[in-house]
């Protein structure tokens, strides 16, 4: 079988922060509610229940709160058949639904001093205000995203189809000489 | 003329020289220059044409209130209109050309408006264009356009790049002046998150220029050390150059920063605008100083008097070897004062009061300057620049006493604290009588959501116009805002002294009070627009009362500078010419931006391939390979169809359909929407979404579906696959996707909140493509990898599997007719999917087809298109889909509103196929024409078209549409006219008009 590619196979830019696109990542959209028995135990296939509005890492997996019934989580691109069916086991008889999202994203890493200056020229969010391991569904410029911010920079996440837009916006937003300060 | 001094110019580096041009003179400037700066030093005092009566033009202000000295800035990719000259920084290699004349700056036509000013009065073109009426458009119109307008649009496209950002913040304060500087240090001192906003270069305002002492030093070195201490607070953010543009609810304010301006072709962003979102803002904007009207204040050489001292004392430039100072306040004497320290000529200052005593005047005679008190300007001498004045007794009619010769006239009618960030949302002015101007009334802010002042205004901006004053209120004002934010204030300077204490004012509207209309119709209000004192009381016999309508009917603070010195004369002068109050006139509404903001910067990143997302399939890439003309459908881009060489679009169409009729062809239809619909509610909720019954369809098969609206209009359609017992996925329109799952998760979270279901769009994980055609099963079979024989694959089935080694889920399902599959892959396998198939079928003839194919070969089976046959106004019974409307349940979206009488009228237009009689197409959207007229006069009509394509299957014009009658009339014929005459003759035929048994799509 040949291997899947991500949208735009791995491209990076250079500017005044580094821009590189990630993937494929394995990426799995569950909807449940927080008090659906099982889901504690469920999420460790990823990496565990995050908080409200947070994303819990854990190595290469990861489990993001997306909304009141929705989590995000994230695990290595060939793990997710296992992922899927470790959780269709343990939420077994519980109301949810798991959706394999892995090809229907684009991601995006931002690293870098400055990282915080691309995404605020691209996103309406208060990046100062961000708690530590804070998720923050927005949109840039145009398209809806979702980031994180960890110890080396910035992980945005957008849909398949707008991927090169995104990279577009996140070019133009890097290039040298545009620093905001 | 105006020289550069041989000292002095607290801004500029006389060491080194900038060259630039101005109408290609090559002139020379130093660094910190303005260009009015520099263009005066090079006694360049003509710098533009003025808007309706093309009179010569000089710099009037230092500021972005300037409303005369706009240019050309630049050449192809970087040219620019009506910039400011007092706002734009010198640079090396700049190039700048004036406006609004012809031939030439010096010798211009249009002049001769001056001449016929007589006849060009206030309203002129309502009045004089009003008839014949068709001479408006083709007469009066061309040749106005042709004359008007400053600046040239530019031609090019921008060379220069443009960005956005965003920015939060406890307090925005816009003014990096005294005030500005103050607040900034109390709230930074008290940990507020701060942003400070100066529009110029350079911080301090005017306070280092007057020579304001700040806790006993000169105010120049209290602000470098200030901005010291401020940039070492990490809760403060300085930015200069960029002006606070437009303050909206909720705190948001945009601000343009100029980031290279100054330095173009450097790589860095233009402009870069700021989308502020602030808890308060502080304006601490200043005040703007208002010129006199008398005759000839408009002639080149003729400035504010502060701006006069700012270029004295910023840039060392001589405005002229003698000036004569008009004032009618004290502010004005230190202009005065300014230019003699200078060592040049103060021929007079020109005083409207009758006694003036205090510091000034005090001052002025201490330095052996005249002082002409009680007088008045009569005149201003000279044409393309000043000569002299003549001058006359304020309380008369102007009859000239005396003349003095002069090269320069500086003049002061008092200031007006500038208030567009205060009133942009609402914020309410006071008249102050002591200081003649409008201020903020601060029981009257604009407010927050939670009904605090959203603004404070502070400083010269709130009506306290000296050093101290200005301090103290600043203090004041940002002690109060800290408190607001719940911190305790910190601390700034304490005092701060102006060298002018206890300076006033006398209202002075016209010069001479009893000036007689011929000197009146040469007082200038509104400088850029042409308006004199006589336009105004012209338009107040005329009976304009509002100052609103009068704005409007003169022009009046409607050009570029939006009225930044003329607003308050005017409403002065409307106020004495109706005889009321000028609190009672009232002032015009400001409105954002405070000054223009270029096109660029509200664009942002927003242009070329960025200018809008387009979404991409993962074979996207493949079809631009292939050269696919691309159509827009919804933000994808989809090929319409994959034209070879020497073939049209038409072509190109026809032999896709030919090919896929006989061979196989492949579609992208990977934008097709794909939600998941799971959980024990959810046959119950699909049955209520869809007019049919989904619920009762098995595991592992596919049923056609139709969604309505609550008013039942048809919303959109698709194939419904149930995947597993409690799981469906549901398949849209490309277009409909987004709606259609927000549309789901609107009933789920609002209506049926206690139903068990949930939904996920799954569009993009998906590429599906599919495979239609004779050969489609042979193609499918050379892959490998999954039974696609027709006895374990039936018509409208699903099964999950592999193909040419790829994870697939493939559907039977027939759009075209023929037969069908769509294969669904995960994206990231999409174009291995389609490259495969395009491989393996090449000996099979597989052609790629576009969207216009797939459209023409469902219209060939009679299918109908959502957005074609429906259009918001159509109910499925119209398209004789009653096959798909369940009887048996108790309810769906849509049953109800179906039952309305209109809804249920069997005159309603329904679905009926159209074949021409002689094969021709009928044009698209054509009615068909019924017998008599309406009531309008118009032809009656009994239908008409929705979808008409030449058919190359059949080889003939073949069409749907919605006629009276519907169905019941077969065989009839119906006649569509054709615009510019003609006519189509059709019979109503049946809409599928191939393959109708469907024996090619089940095999």
């Amino acid at each position: 079988m040949s291997k899947a590619v991500s949208a735009l196979g791995g491209v990076s830019f250079e500017g005044f922060v580094t821009v590189r696109e990630m993937g494929p990542l394995g990426m799995i959209s569950l909807r449940a509610k927080p008090d659906v028995k099982g889901l504690t135990a469920a999420l460790k296939v990823a990496a565990g229940l995050p908080e409200q509005r947070r994303i819990v890492m854990d190595g290469d997996k990861a489990t993001a709160w997306m909304s009141p019934d929705e989590y995000l989580l994230i695990v290595p691109y060939d793990g997710v058949g296992k992922a899927m069916e470790a959780l269709a086991k343990k939420l077994e008889g519980q109301h949810h639904l798991a959706a394999n999202v892995s090809d229907a994203r684009a991601v995006f890493r931002i690293e870098g001093e400055k990282a915080d200056q691309v995404i605020a020229k691209l996103c309406p969010a208060d990046l100062a205000q961000m708690a530590p391991n804070e998720v923050r569904r927005t949109r840039a410029a145009q398209v809806a995203v979702a980031f994180w911010k960890d110890e080396t920079g910035y992980t945005l996440v957008c849909f398949r189809s707008v991927a090169a837009y995104v990279m577009g916006l996140l070019e133009h937003s890097a290039q040298p000489g545009s620093e905001l300060g | 003329m105006s020289t550069r001094l041989a000292k002095g110019g607290r801004l500029i580096d006389r060491t080194t020289k900038l060259e630039f041009s101005f109408n290609g003179k090559r002139l020379t400037g130093h660094p910190g220059d303005t260009l009015a700066s520099a263009l005066l030093a090079n006694d360049q005092m003509l710098v533009g044409r003025s808007f309706k009566y093309h009179r010569p033009r000089g710099i009037v202000a230092a500021g972005p209130e300037e409303p005369n000295a706009l240019v050309n800035l630049g050449t192809g990719a970087r040219h620019e209109p009506n910039q400011r000259v007092t706002t734009t920084e010198l640079f090396d290699g700049l190039e700048a050309t004036s406006q609004n004349h012809w031939p030439s700056l010096e010798f211009d036509v249009g002049a001769i408006n001056n001449k016929l000013s007589r006849f060009l009065p206030a309203g002129f073109y309502y009045k004089t264009f009003l008839f014949p009426r068709a001479f408006w458009k083709h007469v009066f119109e061309p040749i106005i356009r042709k004359s008007a307008g400053l600046g040239k649009a530019p031609k090019d496209r921008d060379a220069d790049r443009y960005e956005q950002a965003y920015a939060f913040c406890d307090l925005l304060i816009a003014g990096g002046g005294l005030a500005g500087l103050q607040a900034a240090l109390i709230a930074g001192q008290a940990g507020l998150r701060v942003i400070v906003m100066e529009q110029a270069a350079h911080w301090g305002g005017r306070a280092p220029v007057d020579g304001v002492l700040v806790d006993g030093v000169p105010a120049g070195d209290w602000v470098e050390a200030t901005l010291s201490a401020l940039a070492k607070m990490e809760n403060v953010t300085l930015r200069a150059r960029c002006m606070v543009a437009g303050v909206y609810d909720h705190g948001y304010v945009l601000a343009d920063e100029r980031v290279a301006d100054h330095t173009p072709g450097d790589g860095r962003p233009k402009h870069r605008l700021w989308r502020i979102r602030a808890g308060r803002i502080l304006a601490a904007t200043g005040a703007i100083e208002r010129p006199l009207a008398f005759a000839g204040n408009d002639v080149p050489g003729v400035m504010l008097a502060a701006s006069a001292r700012d270029f004295v004392v910023n840039f060392g430039i001589s405005p002229g070897d003698r000036t004569v100072v008009v004032t009618n306040n004290d502010d004005a004497y230190l202009t005065a004062i300014a230019l003699k320290q200078a060592g040049l000529d103060v021929a007079a200052i020109v005083d409207a009061r009758d006694n003036p005593t205090g510091p000034g005047v005090d001052k002025a005679r201490a330095l052996g300057l005249r002082v002409a008190s009680g007088k008045a300007v009569a005149k201003v001498k000279g044409g393309k620049r000043v000569v002299g004045v003549a001058l006359c007794a304020q309380a008369g009619e102007g009859t000239a006493t005396e003349e003095l010769p002069c090269e320069a006239v500086a003049m002061s009618g008092g200031w007006s604290p500038v208030v567009h960030l205060w009133s942009h949302c609402g914020g309410k002015l006071l008249w102050d009588e002591s200081l003649s101007c409008f201020r903020p009334d601060a029981a009257r802010p604009p407010l927050n959501h939670d009904g605090s002042a959203m603004v404070l205004a502070l400083g010269a901006a709130n009506g306290h116009f000296l050093a101290g004053d200005v301090l103290a209120d600043a203090s004041q004002v940002a002690a109060e805002a800290v408190k607001l934010a719940g911190k305790a204030p910190g601390h700034g300077a304490k005092v701060a002294t102006n060298p002018l204490e206890g300076a006033t004012m006398a209202p002075v509207w016209v010069m001479p009070q009893g000036a007689p209309v011929k000197l009146r119709s040469k007082m200038w209000l509104d400088y850029q627009n042409d308006v004199k004192v006589s336009d105004v009381q012209l338009a107040a016999r005329e009976g304009y009362v509002s100052v609103e309508h009068t704005k409007r009917y003169t022009t009046l603070g409607m050009a570029t500078d939006q009225g930044k010195l003329s607003n308050i004369n005017g409403l002065a002068i409307l106020a004495d010419s109706l005889n009321i109050a000028i609190p009672e006139v009232g002032t015009t509404t400001f409105r954002p931006p405070y000054a223009p903001v270029t096109l660029g910067a509200l664009a942002g990143e927003s242009r070329g391939t960025i200018f809008q997302p387009v979404r991409q399939t993962p074979m996207h890439g493949w079809h631009e390979g292939q050269g696919a003309y691309l159509e827009p459908v919804g933000l994808w881009r989809r090929p319409f169809c994959y034209p070879r060489s020497g073939e049209n679009h038409e072509q190109a169409v026809h032999r896709e359909i030919l090919n896929t009729r006989d061979n196989v062809g492949l579609l992208d239809a990977s934008t097709l929407g794909k939600i998941l619909v799971k959980g024990p509610d959810a046959g119950r909720f699909l049955d209520m979404l869809y007019t049919n019954v989904m619920s009762s369809l098995p595991v592992g098969k596919c049923r056609y579906g139709l969604m309505c609206n609550e008013q039942g209009f048809l919303s959109d359609d698709g194939v419904v696959v149930r995947l597993a017992e409690d799981t469906w996925l549901c398949h849209t329109t490309s277009g409909g996707a987004d709606r259609i799952h927000g549309w789901m998760e609107d009933w789920l979270q609002c209506e049926w909140w206690d139903w068990q279901v949930y939904t996920a769009n799954v569009t993009e994980e998906y590429a599906q493509i599919a495979v239609a055609g004779p050969k489609a099963r042979m193609l499918l079979e050379r892959l490998g990898g999954m039974d696609v024989s027709a006895e374990s694959f039936p018509f409208m089935t699903m099964k999950e599997g592999t193909l040419a080694g790829l994870p697939v889920r493939a559907y039977r399902i027939s759009f075209s007719g023929e037969l069908s599959y769509e294969l669904a892959v995960p994206a990231g396998h999409g174009l291995a999917l389609w490259e495969a198939l395009v491989r393996e079928g090449a000996a099979l003839g597989v052609m790629p087809y576009g969207t216009e194919a797939m459209h023409i070969m469902r219209a060939e089976k009679g299918f109908i298109m959502i957005g074609d046959e429906s259009d918001g106004t159509v109910i499925p019974q119209d398209l004789n889909l009653d096959w798909a409307i369940s009887k048996k349940k108790a309810d769906y979206l849509g049953k109800r509103g179906q039952e309305r009488n209109h809804l249920v009228n069997p005159d309603r237009w329904k679905l009926v196929g159209l074949e021409t009689l002689d094969g021709s197409v009928i044009p698209d959207g054509a009615y068909a024409a019924a017998e008599g007229v309406n009531a309008n006069g118009q032809r009656n009509v009994e239908g008409r078209v929705t979808s008409t394509y030449y058919s190359p299957t059949l080889k003939r014009g073949i069409a749907m549409g919605l006629v009276k009658g519907g169905m019941a009339r077969l065989g009839e014929s119906v006649t569509f006219p054709k615009v510019g005459g003609g006519q189509v003759v059709a019979r109503i035929v049946d809409p599928v008009f191939y393959d109708k048994e469907g024996a090619k799509q089940n095999v």
